[in-house]
């Protein structure tokens, strides 16, 4: 029993004691490992089963439900866990005389059982929806092991005790993402944007792995626990180490979790199929930086979050602050114009995103994550609504929809449950998770960045209300006739909708239910204090600021595009001069991104071939020829002469010896008999004289 | 008792049946000068059997040992010179080349 230091120092009456793990600790190595079984299952008997292996990631799937939620009521509602199962596989080497040692396991607490219930919840309705949706695909059994991959690689990524494992899963997701955007790769366009991702990840991977680095050599240790307790002891001399780290750490958090300029990557991630975006690019991949930045907190906010960088310029802080509010209103503005529905979610999942970051790093651990929780549920549920209206409209564009809300009920009830929590409309769970972010800025001090927050909020409100009206109302202009999806993929629909409902009331400040433990309680115990502020009770001033942004939004929307959105008037509307272009080019950002490719990397790929023809090649050549020659002279001299001489020597003086022995063998008995008698009376002689 | 008178004829006798081994080309002349030196060897093996007596008389049994193996020797031996002498219709020894290979 560890006394427990509650993150919120005013919310002293919260002290609740941290419990040992019980055997659903033990068993939450399961999770870790199942998608991988499953993984192996589906692609050994995938190809003849009736549902193409569908049915073992769905199983693996339930499996880690189970188990989630077991741990994710005795954490509620028992003593908060907080239990590290670590194995050492093998030592790393020495470091200024500390081991350093490789070890993979799970953890136990708070912020881990969220996220696995998150992946594991989402993950099990994504992949029944999915068994519906990639029904008749191309490469169901290809498609259901890379996304079996995807989820067990997540787990091990968010169950990691240390950086190393968490790099492990890093890089798996950013593989299942790789595969996955590229599942259609017959279009070149779609492999294009599987490329993309995986570069941009691929830059800000350079970070991850060189801050954990920094962070595991400075301090010694890799697991997270050490790491947060010297941060949260605060050595001095371990200030420069966090500051480079933290940042690098933020970089690989901003490749992850899209956040401006590295976002350039996830509207593209839009060519993979529909559940992919749904479960990856929207619930759960892309949360991995906002999860990373939440398990490094104490690093962010005792050694490295007030140091100045950039000659004094603004400190890590204020740049992790200001990187999340330029994401949360430009990727939002972005929204405005997509004509792709998938990719209105994209730009909003990239908005909603920096809300979380935006959160975390201005020091609100829980409302940065308790957005992540309920964002999960609700643009799920959008992602998997879009799905389903592609899957009947056979299209992504919003210019071949149109008044699909009577052909398609049960997806267009569950679109307006989801967009409406998406916008924070009260009571429904974005509502409470939006009003702690900003009521975390506020308190914070962040004046400025709490009105973009709000304008952040007003315009996901506003594209809400245009893709919706452009999807579900005015009049259908694709081909043929559309037709509701089948059970097996609006189920999943109505049971995220619960969530999206339900969920922001785990969290309303002050509000507890019996003995279940409020989130913010059993989400921010930590051995380690976090530090971070909670309020007492729900400031309803600043809600209604929240409420009023969304609803004008709403209502600002609908006079726009409520009526007519599908006219040509209606678009003309929104061609504001330079902004309208501007946004349509997404900032140029692409062109940036490019441009920065080709000016440095061009030059610097030809340098290298350069190098890599006349110095590299020169090299290489030169010992192959040294090679050769001494590879002649070995055969001819030494091997020919030398080895094969001595042989060939040997076998010729036998030959000789056998043909002059042959000679004696005349076969006449009495020339043997003579030989006898001769040889015995040599051997009485001998016995004779040496007597 | 002097047993040299003993030895001399036994070496004589192995003598006469070097001889006739190496010179003759009858194939049973030859057979029977083996028979000769045998028999030089029993009485040498008898001629000591008398001077050491043993317990056991170990001469004389292994005399007649040599002289049941000598038996069997030329049964076996004129049945190998009357099959080569059916073949060949001849009973030279330097007929007889078969042991090269």
């Amino acid at each position: 029993m560890n006394p427990l230091v509650l993150a919120a120092e005013e919310g002293a009456e919260h002290a609740v004691e941290l419990a040992a793990g019980g055997a659903a600790t033990q068993w939450a190595g399961l999770m870790l490992v199942s998608p991988f079984v499953a993984f192996l299952l589906i692609i050994w008997l995938g190809k003849n089963m009736k549902y193409k292996g569908g049915e073992f990631a769905v199983a693996a799937m339930g499996l880690n439900l189970v188990i989630a939620t077991i741990l994710f009521f005795q954490n509620a509602q028992g003593g908060i866990l907080n239990d590290t199962h670590i194995f050492e596989i093998g030592r790393i080497g020495l470091f200024e005389g500390r081991d350093l040692v490789f070890e993979l396991g799970w953890m136990v607490d708070g912020l881990s059982i969220m996220m696995y219930w998150v992946v594991a919840f989402v993950g099990l309705l994504v992949f029944i929806y999915a068994l519906g949706y990639m029904h008749g695909d191309v490469r169901v059994t290809m498609f259901f092991a890379s996304f079996s991959l995807f989820a067990g690689a997540m787990l091990i990524l968010v169950g990691a005790p240390n950086l190393i494992q968490l790099i492990i899963g890093w890089e798996g997701v950013g593989l299942a993402s790789y595969l996955l955007i590229g599942h259609y790769w017959e279009d070149l366009d779609n492999v294009r944007s599987g490329n993309k991702a995986f570069l941009t990840n691929k830059v800000a991977d350079v970070g991850l792995i060189l801050g954990a680095i920094f962070l595991g050599m400075g301090i010694g240790d890799f697991r997270f626990t050490h790491i947060n307790e010297a941060a949260a002891a605060g050595e001095a001399g371990l200030q420069t180490v966090a500051v480079a780290g933290a940042l690098l750490m933020f970089l690989g958090a901003m490749g992850k979790s899209a956040q401006f300029p590295l976002h350039i990557w996830l509207p593209d991630a839009m060519a993979g199929p529909t559940p992919v975006s749904a479960l990856m690019h929207a619930a759960t991949m892309v949360t991995a930086g906002v999860y990373l930045m939440a398990r490094l907190f104490p690093v962010y906010q005792y050694m490295a979050g007030e140091a100045e960088i950039l000659g004094g310029i603004i400190t890590v802080r204020g740049l992790m602050v200001g990187i999340g509010a330029i994401t949360l209103l430009a990727m939002g503005l972005l929204a405005l114009v997509a004509n792709d529905l998938k990719k209105v979610l994209a730009y909003s999942t990239v908005s909603q995103l920096g809300y979380m970051m935006t959160a975390v790093a201005a020091g609100g651990y829980t409302a940065g994550l308790f957005h992540l929780f309920t964002h999960a549920f609700f643009k799920a549920l959008l992602f998997l609504g879009a799905g389903s209206v592609i899957h009947a409209v056979h299209s992504n564009n919003m210019t071949d929809m149109g008044g699909l809300r009577k052909d398609m009920p049960h997806t267009f009830r569950t679109f307006i449950i989801g967009s409406l929590a998406l916008a924070g409309i009260i009571p429904l769970a974005g509502f409470w998770s939006k009003d702690e972010i900003l009521a975390t800025l506020d308190y914070e001090g962040y004046t400025f960045v709490f009105w973009v927050a709000v304008a952040g909020a007003f315009v996901t409100a506003f594209y809400m209300t245009r893709a919706i009206a452009l999807t579900f109302f005015g009049t259908y202009k694709g081909h043929g006739h559309p037709h509701e999806s089948p059970t097996i993929m609006t189920g999943p629909l109505w049971v995220l909708a619960v969530p999206s409902v339900i969920a922001g009331f785990l969290n309303v400040p002050g509000l507890e239910f019996g003995s279940f433990h409020n989130f913010t309680t059993w989400l921010a115990a930590r051995v380690v204090p976090l530090g971070d502020h909670h309020p007492e009770a729900p400031d309803w001033g600043l809600a209604a600021i929240g409420l009023g942004a969304a609803v004008l939004g709403i209502a600002l929307g609908w006079l726009v595009f409520g009526r007519d959105a599908d006219t040509q008037e209606a678009r003309d509307r929104l061609e504001i001069p330079v902004l309208y272009p501007l946004l349509r080019a997404k900032y140029f950002m692409d062109h940036i991104a490019w441009a920065i490719v080709g000016f440095t990397m061009g030059p610097a790929a030809r340098a290298m071939n350069w190098v890599n023809t006349y110095i590299l090649d020169g090299i290489v050549n030169g010992v192959g020829a040294i090679t050769m020659a001494l590879g002649r002279f070995v055969y001819g001299g030494v091997d020919q002469r030398g080895i094969d001489g001595f042989f060939n020597g040997v076998a010729m003086a036998s030959d000789a010896a056998g043909s002059a022995m042959r000679k004696l063998q005349t076969g006449r008995v009495q020339q043997y008999a003579a030989g006898f008698m001769v040889g015995a009376l040599v051997l009485v002689a001998a016995v004779a004289i040496f007597r | 008792m002097i047993v040299n008178q003993f030895l001399v004829v036994a070496a004589a006798l192995f003598s006469l049946g070097v001889y006739g081994l190496l010179v003759r080309r009858n194939a049973v002349m030859v057979l029977l000068a083996v028979e000769l030196m045998l028999n030089a060897v029993n009485l040498n093996l008898i001629a000591f059997e008398s001077v050491l007596r043993t317990p056991e008389a170990l001469g004389q049994i292994f005399a007649i040992f040599v002289i049941t193996v000598a038996a069997a020797e030329v049964g076996i031996g004129l049945a190998i010179i009357l099959l080569i002498f059916r073949n060949r219709r001849s009973a030279n020894v330097d007929d007889f080349n078969l042991m090269k290979l």
